[in-house]
């Protein structure tokens, strides 16, 4: 014992510098070890930071939108060139030339063709239509001066919100020098005012970005989201309730097995490709309807409801349909009695999960027609829709550069829906879950 | 309207049925044992009517439309019945928008307006048969299910038996998408293959899929090479995996070795948002900030990077399937025995010693089916893609540069309306069996390499 001791003991005496130096060389190797793992999850989350900080800085603005108050002679003999004083005969009237006049009262100056064609361009061409709508509800109005908060075009609308400034080229900002001098002259009078905007939640499409809004495509999606719960869930818990309780260890439910694992992990673009296929050209289902929507994402969700609800199954101890079948249970009456309600908060998470993966699908419902421009919410699940994703998608196409915030905005909400979704499930989990 | 009348009243009968079965069971326990409680004696008869009434609705939902059709031609003038396929589909079409909206292209020739009022009629009218014949047949089968009912009635091993039927029934629905799947694929790809040669498809090293609209067009062959779609998937592929893999994989390996349980609840869900995000925002955000970004970088070098560069899209796409690595090695490292540990740390090793020279190797299969599965991933990936990708198909391996996918060819040659036999129509199927062929061999292996892994330790 001391010999060996000893030993040692002389051994380190040799070379003591060395030993001491490997194992100072081994901690900074586990140190630098331990930090390359720290490192990677902070970029996982600064890139996760920087993503939703984008959309967020960018999304805000695209919930509000600018006004301008003006006095609108109702000119008669513009606004109902026939003088009949009905809803027919004003419609006919020429709005814009009312709303250029407005604005002509309080600039004066603005002379010559180019010039007052750049004043009546700082509404949005949406404004008419507004006022026409408004003149054709109560004729009455023909004849009066009317004071009203009117609808500003996307580059006024950006000019106010700061994304564009006075001192960029003008090019870049869209407005002539001219414009700008107005724009300031207006908000300098208090006549300007930028509020929040309910219409972007209940207006459809647009093809100008200051009246575009998601209500039609938050319709469509809840449509397409309902057919796609009323065919996914029953199918996907019956199909999972035999795999686990029913079916024989053979061949066959292996192959079922194998094939719901593969099934979940195909690109789901695939699924497109099926439903352009199966359902549009071979059973002739309508284009664009959220019903073929829903039965494409329901076939894409299937797989992840039948295998969370097997896990949920699973997770119910074998005791409880033992203790079911001695008291004179039958197999069915075990699993629909005893185990299904004990699996209940599993299979309602794994059913949120999916909802919120379909949600946010976008490349199927492209191939069957869903990207189309729908101004008019859908009413049935016949009727042309569109889907909030693809309305992002849409939005995020186009060229002009107030739909960037429309689109932020957009993501935003549809970020909030799937966030929401996720809460529920976590609270699901964690107020059901049960440790056997 | 008529489906959701004949759905409603279905249901009614069903639950009428419930409810006189029931009660007729109960008054059989009065006087007598029953072998079923008489729930089931009702959920007996409810089950036969929703049988027989949604089996001749989904009949008449599959044939009806078929029918119709055919009865509106043989009533059009013969003249027009003799037309060519897509010359009678236009008059069709223009007698059915005139019926639904009043619009058509030219005035309709009276007997067009006539076939179209009959066309109506007979729908109208089957509409109704089609209700009265389903309530019928729904009230029948309730009918007959109720005289079997008796105090030994077997109900219970009855609805049962019916239950059973169902759930094996949902559990092959997954069957049948699959064999969907494959024979739409297969159907279209053929037909594609008869324009174009397979090896042509497969080996050929152009792309552009313009077909010509006149016959003596420049250019208008179209050439169907697939080459530079599969290299240009590739190389966003293997772009995105360089950012995946390591950082998935440390990530992993922090969270399964280091990190406590506290930094777990945290740092866990947080990677699960980034699997969370919708694919169309990450999409978004590659061509918002990740595009520009390269290209100023690029600028600020003097190296020309095109705005839809291979890169940008690669790069974003990495982060999107960071969390799928991460989740997929976590796990398998988990399963790795605490005691391969205990030894290694028991030997002197340090944690990133066991971790290197232990934990890894042990849990490289399962690693490996992890990155396999990320790499089928990344390849059907879509929207990412079509957002930030380019559109036009350079054979090239330059990441600055912009390079096209399958999915971007997919999506772009079937957005919008198409017709259905144009070689560029169907070569997007071409394109789909290979994407799925690609993936489902990925995912089979990399599956099998899990499992296999798994059960190594359990």
């Amino acid at each position: 014992m001391t010999d060996t001791s000893l030993d040692r003991g002389a051994e380190s005496l040799v070379k003591p510098d060395l030993s001491a130096a490997r194992i100072r060389k081994r901690h900074r190797a586990e140190f630098r070890f331990k930090a390359y793992g720290l490192f990677a999850i902070a970029v996982a989350v600064a890139f996760l930071t920087l993503f939703l900080g984008t959309i967020i800085v960018r999304g805000i603005p695209g919930f509000f939108q600018t006004y301008v108050l003006l006095d609108v002679d109702i000119a008669p003999e513009v606004a109902d060139p026939s003088g009949a004083g009905t809803p027919d005969s004003v419609r006919r009237g020429n709005y814009s030339v009312l709303l250029r006049d407005a604005l002509l009262q309080d600039f004066p100056d603005a002379s010559g063709r180019t010039e007052r064609r750049d004043l009546a361009n700082i509404l949005s061409p949406i404004a008419r239509f507004n006022l026409q709508d408004e003149v054709v509800a109560d004729p009455s109005l023909v004849g009066q001066q009317v004071q009203e908060w009117f609808l500003m075009s996307d580059d006024a609308d950006r000019f106010f919100k700061g994304i564009t400034t006075a001192d960029m080229p003008a090019d870049q900002r869209r407005l002539t020098d001219q414009q700008v001098a107005w724009l300031q002259a207006l908000e300098a009078e208090g006549k300007v005012e930028t509020r929040f905007d309910w219409n972007f939640f209940t207006v459809g499409n647009s093809a100008e970005p200051e009246a575009a809004g998601m209500g039609a495509a938050i319709v469509g999606s809840l449509l397409t989201m309902m057919v796609m719960l009323i065919l996914c869930v029953p199918v996907g818990v019956l199909a999972a309730i035999y795999l686990e309780e029913f079916a024989p260890k053979n061949k066959i439910t292996d192959i079922i097995e194998i094939n719901i694992n593969n099934l979940a992990a195909v690109p789901s673009i695939v699924f497109g490709l099926l439903g352009l296929a199966v359902f549009l050209s071979f059973f002739g289902l309508p284009r664009s309807a959220p019903l073929v929507g829903g039965i494409v994402l329901a076939l894409m969700t299937l797989p992840t409801i039948i295998i969370t609800t097997r896990a949920a199954l699973k997770a119910v101890p074998p005791s409880i349909r033992e203790g079911a079948v001695a008291l004179g249970a039958s197999k069915l009456q075990s699993v629909t009695h005893h185990v299904l309600p004990l699996a209940l908060p599993g299979i309602l998470t794994g059913t949120i999960i999916g909802l919120a993966q379909a949600l946010g699908e976008t490349a199927p419902l492209l191939l069957i027609g869903m990207f189309a421009f729908v101004q008019e919410a859908p009413n049935g699940i016949l009727d042309t829709a569109t889907v909030i994703p693809v309305q992002i998608y849409s939005w995020a196409d186009q060229a002009e550069r107030a739909y960037e915030a429309k689109t932020s905005a957009a993501i935003m909400v549809l970020l909030f829906f799937l966030i929401s979704m996720n809460a529920v499930a976590v609270l699901l989990r964690r107020r059901f879950e049960r440790r056997w | 309207m008529t489906i959701l009348i004949v759905i409603v009243a279905i249901a009614l009968i069903a639950l009428a049925g419930y409810l006189m079965g029931r009660q007729r069971a109960e008054l059989m326990a009065a006087s007598s044992v029953i072998h079923s409680r008489p729930g089931y004696h009702g959920a007996f008869i409810a089950m036969w009517s929703l049988i027989a009434g949604f089996a001749i609705l989904l009949f008449w939902l599959i044939f009806e439309p078929a029918i119709s059709r055919w009865l509106l031609i043989s009533w059009l003038p013969a003249a027009q019945q003799a037309l060519p396929e897509s010359e009678l589909n236009l008059v069709i079409t223009n007698i059915l928008n005139q019926l639904s909206s009043g619009i058509s292209i030219g005035t309709l020739s009276p007997e067009e307006v006539a076939a179209g009022e009959r066309y109506q009629g007979f729908r109208d009218a089957a509409s109704w048969i089609m209700i009265f014949v389903a309530v019928a047949i729904a009230l029948a089968a309730g009918w007959l299910a109720m005289r079997q009912l008796s105090a030994g009635f077997r109900a219970r091993n009855r609805v049962e038996r019916i239950v059973r039927v169902a759930m094996i029934v949902a559990s092959t629905i997954a069957i049948l998408t699959t064999f969907g799947i494959v024979f739409s694929l297969l159907f279209e790809a053929m037909r594609f293959f008869t324009r174009v040669p397979f090896f042509d498809f497969l080996f050929g090293t152009a792309w552009s899929p313009q077909t010509a609209i006149r016959a003596d067009q420049v250019g208008g062959s179209g050439e169907f090479g697939a080459i530079p779609l599969i290299a240009g998937t590739l190389l966003i592929t293997f772009i995105a995996m360089c950012i995946a893999v390591p950082i998935g994989l440390f990530s992993a390996i922090y969270m399964s070795e280091y990190a406590g349980p506290r930094m777990r609840s945290y740092a866990k869900p947080l990677l699960e948002i980034l699997a969370g995000i919708p694919t169309v925002v990450y999409g978004f955000f590659a061509v918002l900030v990740m595009a520009p970004f390269f290209r100023n970088l690029g600028d600020s070098l003097g190296i020309p990077v095109s705005s839809e560069s291979a890169l940008a899209a690669g790069v974003v796409m990495g982060i999107m399937i960071i969390p799928f690595v991460s989740s997929l090695s976590d796990d398998v490292m988990n399963a790795v025995p605490q005691t391969l540990r205990d030894g290694a740390l028991a030997l002197g090793a340090t944690k990133s010693e066991t971790v290197k020279q232990v934990v890894l190797p042990a849990a490289l299969p399962g690693i490996v089916g992890a990155v396999l599965l990320a790499v089928s991933r990344a390849i059907g990936e879509t929207m990412i893609v079509v957002m930030a990708a380019g559109l036009a198909a350079n054979l090239t391996a330059n990441p600055l540069e912009a390079v096209t996918t399958i999915t971007v060819q997919i999506a772009t040659l079937l957005v919008g309306d198409q017709e259905f036999d144009s070689a560029k129509t169907l070569s997007a199927f071409a394109l789909g069996l290979l994407l799925f062929t690609v993936t489902l061999a990925l995912n089979f292996f990399a599956l099998r390499i899990v499992q296999r892994y798994r059960e190594k330790y359990d």
